[in-house]
């Protein structure tokens, strides 16, 4: 009995113990992938782990003469889930970069997070919050993927002087993120002359999109839908059942793959869709194209890269650039920092480089649905903005007068 | 965690030992040696995690074993406290933030738990069974759909960041191994509260009303006064767990109190059993370690599925949760100290 029972308690000491004394070899370099694979966003967080992979087989699984071991990390959008992933990647598994996470919140938490652990790399996923980088940065968090204002870049001018829409009704999730981009959205739109007469904010996993929909005026010439995931296809599925009419206008992952391959009458309410977005999927540039092709051969794939695989993709990218700058010696944190830092690269969409908050500049494109030669709904080319920039090329002071996005700020009713 | 029995029911009033429990000071000293000897990592984000959660489904197993109130708002009533905290306190969401000292706002925010639980419960006493768990579930859910979307008081879908544990003593009681040991204490005294209070007069009115409440009530009892009383105290608790959790998290959003993080709860009561207080921290950290390594076993894609059927195993195996299978086990590992413990 007294033997069973000290084996018993080894054995339970043991199992607590052991995986926290486990140690990195010296020839590989861990590098945490936090995105969501559970929740409403998990089809968002699966396409996002295939971007990373495919920056990483570019690699040969190699960066600065070491091997790559990625530990993955799952969150459900909430901003706590996010950080207890990130907690146990960096404090159990020991990452020395973490790559993510995906959405607007999280990505706002994780860079609080972040200020607790300067010997650690992070390199945001596609969050897209403002306030990530804007407001009060993490020295040691950094953004490739750009804002959800900077994706808006074309689109409000685009909305008002060529479709004529003067008066525009906002569907937006109710987080940080659609926050963001309506506030890219207006900030042009407005500044054209145009008003946006209604706001509704609906909780993220929302089902019943009805008393939404019935709440829209019906005066409005378009609806700017901001919603990502199962919501958008919710919502636009219940919008063509009740018959809605208005032209909508898209937020960046509205219009994008994730939702575009959903099965259902869609097509009725999407084609000539304009958004804007850091991606085009008509893009013919030749490392677009390639990166497609890249794309394409990993398991589930859709027919495009969605641009939660395209932001994955960056960072990752951008992390193995890095360490082959500092020849994969992360013992020197600063140094790495540094080499993230001063990385100006080509991507497939266009070059990317980091401002003084650590957040990118890059190429922006202005699309709209169409219909391809195979009967998939793609986002059509239809212009780049080239280079922009946090401030949307604002002067910062101005532009930090703003204020900070919210469910009121900006307005023009 | 524990590999000891359970102290007996009747035991000897003149030695100290068999009063405590053998069983009891083993288990306490590997609850003192733990952080000691294991990373920062397993002491806070396993132990003391599955200690506060373990205090949750203290709370549950209190209400549902002895007063046969199955409640899914366990969690709703730790964040009712944890926001509490975060509103009255210090937070980093410019949003209140009214900075009261610790010694002020965390029995203020006990209180509030106590008193909303005490509510929940005087709103679900009128039901039974599955009629309870369904009127819980919906408060749980309502609270977390109201948490979600007002601004003004809860903040909404970000909540409060920036909330932090007192310095007490020159400790930042947030340090990994000042805060497993807070978790550890304030879990230690509800848990000896629970079994104190399932002996007295109170505790064993309440199993009689759970197991005949019309004979009760026949006898001249109030029952409906003696369940509010009991979710009362069960608000005590899960108040204390909810302070430690927003403590423990640095932030609390109404993510910390989804349906999910409510069947959370009740998980970790059904798996370690509901028999004795000892059962809802052993689930706690049989679902705390699956929850937390799962994904490195099975990969992204479907580590849920792997939580889920192990949950579906140990409960088809024993319906009692671990505690059953504790029971078993002992019966194998020393046969012939076969007792009946509980």
């Amino acid at each position: 009995m007294r033997l069973h029972r000290r084996t018993l308690m080894a054995a339970t000491l043991a199992t607590f113990t052991l995986p926290g004394l486990a140690m990195a070899q010296d020839d590989t370099i861990k590098i945490g992938l936090l995105a969501t694979f559970e929740g409403a966003f998990t089809v968002l967080g699966e396409d996002s782990e295939r971007g990373a992979m495919v920056a990483l087989s570019e690699a040969g699984g190699m960066a600065g003469g070491k091997k790559i071991e990625v530990i993955k990390g799952s969150s459900d959008a909430s901003p706590d889930s996010a950080v207890r992933a990130a907690r146990k990647l960096v404090e159990q598994d020991g990452v020395s970069i973490l790559v993510g996470p995906l959405s607007g919140d999280e990505g706002i938490a994780v860079k609080n997070y972040a200020l607790s652990q300067p010997d650690v790399t992070f390199i945001n996923g596609s969050s897209a919050a403002q306030d990530t980088t804007f407001r009060d940065p993490a020295p040691n968090f950094f953004r490739f993927s750009t804002d959800g204002a900077q994706w808006m870049a074309g689109l409000g001018t685009y909305a008002y002087n060529e479709k004529g829409y003067q008066n525009v009704a906002v569907v937006a999730e109710d987080y940080s993120f659609p926050y963001t981009q309506v506030f890219g959205f207006m900030a042009e739109f407005c500044q054209a002359g145009g008003k946006v007469t209604s706001k509704s904010w609906v909780p993220i996993g929302n089902k019943d999109y009805s008393s939404v929909i019935a709440a829209i005026p019906d005066d409005v010439d378009a609806i700017y839908v901001a919603l990502g995931g199962a919501d958008a296809v919710n919502f636009l599925s219940q919008f063509q059942q009740a018959g809605g009419e208005a032209p909508l206008i898209g937020g960046s992952i509205t219009v994008d793959q994730t939702v575009l391959t959903s099965k259902g009458r869609l097509k009725d309410v999407l084609i000539g869709t304009p958004a804007a977005g850091p991606i085009a999927d008509t893009n013919d540039a030749p490392e677009w194209v390639a990166f497609v092709e890249a794309y394409k051969e990993t398991d589930g794939a859709f027919p495009s890269p969605s641009l939660f695989a395209h932001a994955y993709y960056i960072g990752m990218k951008a992390a193995i650039l890095a360490l082959n700058e500092v020849d994969g010696d992360m013992s020197n944190p600063a140094a790495y920092r540094a080499a993230l830092s001063a990385l100006s690269f080509e991507t497939p969409t266009g070059m990317v480089s980091l401002d003084e908050n650590r957040n990118a500049i890059a190429d922006m494109y202005l699309t709209e649905v169409t219909e391809d030669a195979d009967g998939n709904l793609v986002n059509k080319l239809i212009q780049v903005t080239s280079q922009v920039n946090q401030t949307l090329g604002i002067d910062k002071e101005e532009f930090m007068a703003l204020g900070a996005v919210s469910r009121e700020n900006p307005s023009c009713e | 965690m524990t590999t000891e029995p359970f102290p007996d029911q009747a035991p000897a009033r003149n030695d100290l030992i068999a009063r405590i429990g053998a069983g009891h000071l083993a288990l306490a000293a590997v609850l003192l040696v733990f952080p000691f000897v294991a990373s920062d990592f397993f002491t806070t984000q396993i132990g003391a995690y599955s200690l506060i959660f373990g205090m949750l489904g203290l709370s549950l197993m209190w209400l549902a074993g002895y007063g046969g109130m199955v409640s899914l708002a366990q969690i709703t009533i730790a964040g009712i406290a944890g926001y509490t905290v975060a509103i009255f306190g210090e937070n980093s969401a410019d949003v209140h933030g009214f900075g009261w000292p610790w010694w002020v706002l965390v029995p203020f925010a006990v209180l509030i738990a106590a008193l909303a639980s005490a509510l929940v419960g005087w709103v679900s006493v009128r039901t039974s069974g599955i009629y309870t768990i369904m009127i819980t579930l919906a408060v749980a859910t309502a609270m977390f759909y109201f948490a979600q979307q007002n601004y003004t008081l809860f903040n909404g879908f970000p909540g409060f960041a920036g909330v932090k544990a007192p310095v007490v003593f020159g400790i930042d009681w947030r340090d990994p191994m000042p805060f497993y040991f807070l978790s550890l204490g304030v879990a230690i005294l509800c848990y000896l509260a629970v079994l104190y209070a399932s002996k007295s007069t109170f505790g064993l009115t309440l199993q009689a009303t759970r197991d005949n409440q019309r004979r009760m009530r026949a006898l001249g009892y109030d029952v409906t006064m003696h369940k509010v009383f009991a979710w009362f105290l069960a608000g005590i608790i899960a108040g204390l767990a909810g302070i430690l959790l927003v403590w423990f998290n640095g932030r609390i959003s109404p993510g910390t109190i989804n349906v999910g993080a409510a069947i959370n709860v009740l998980i970790i009561t059904v798996i370690g059993g509901l028999r004795h207080p000892i059962g809802p921290f052993l689930g706690a950290v049989v679902v705390i370690l699956m929850q937390t390594f799962a994904i490195d076993i099975v990969g992204a894609e479907r580590f849920n599925t792997l939580i889920g059927l192990l949950f579906l195993v140990i409960v088809f195996v024993s319906p009692d949760g671990i505690l059953g299978l504790w029971e078993k086990a002992k019966a194998h590992l020393a046969p012939g100290s076969l007792r009946s413990d509980i």
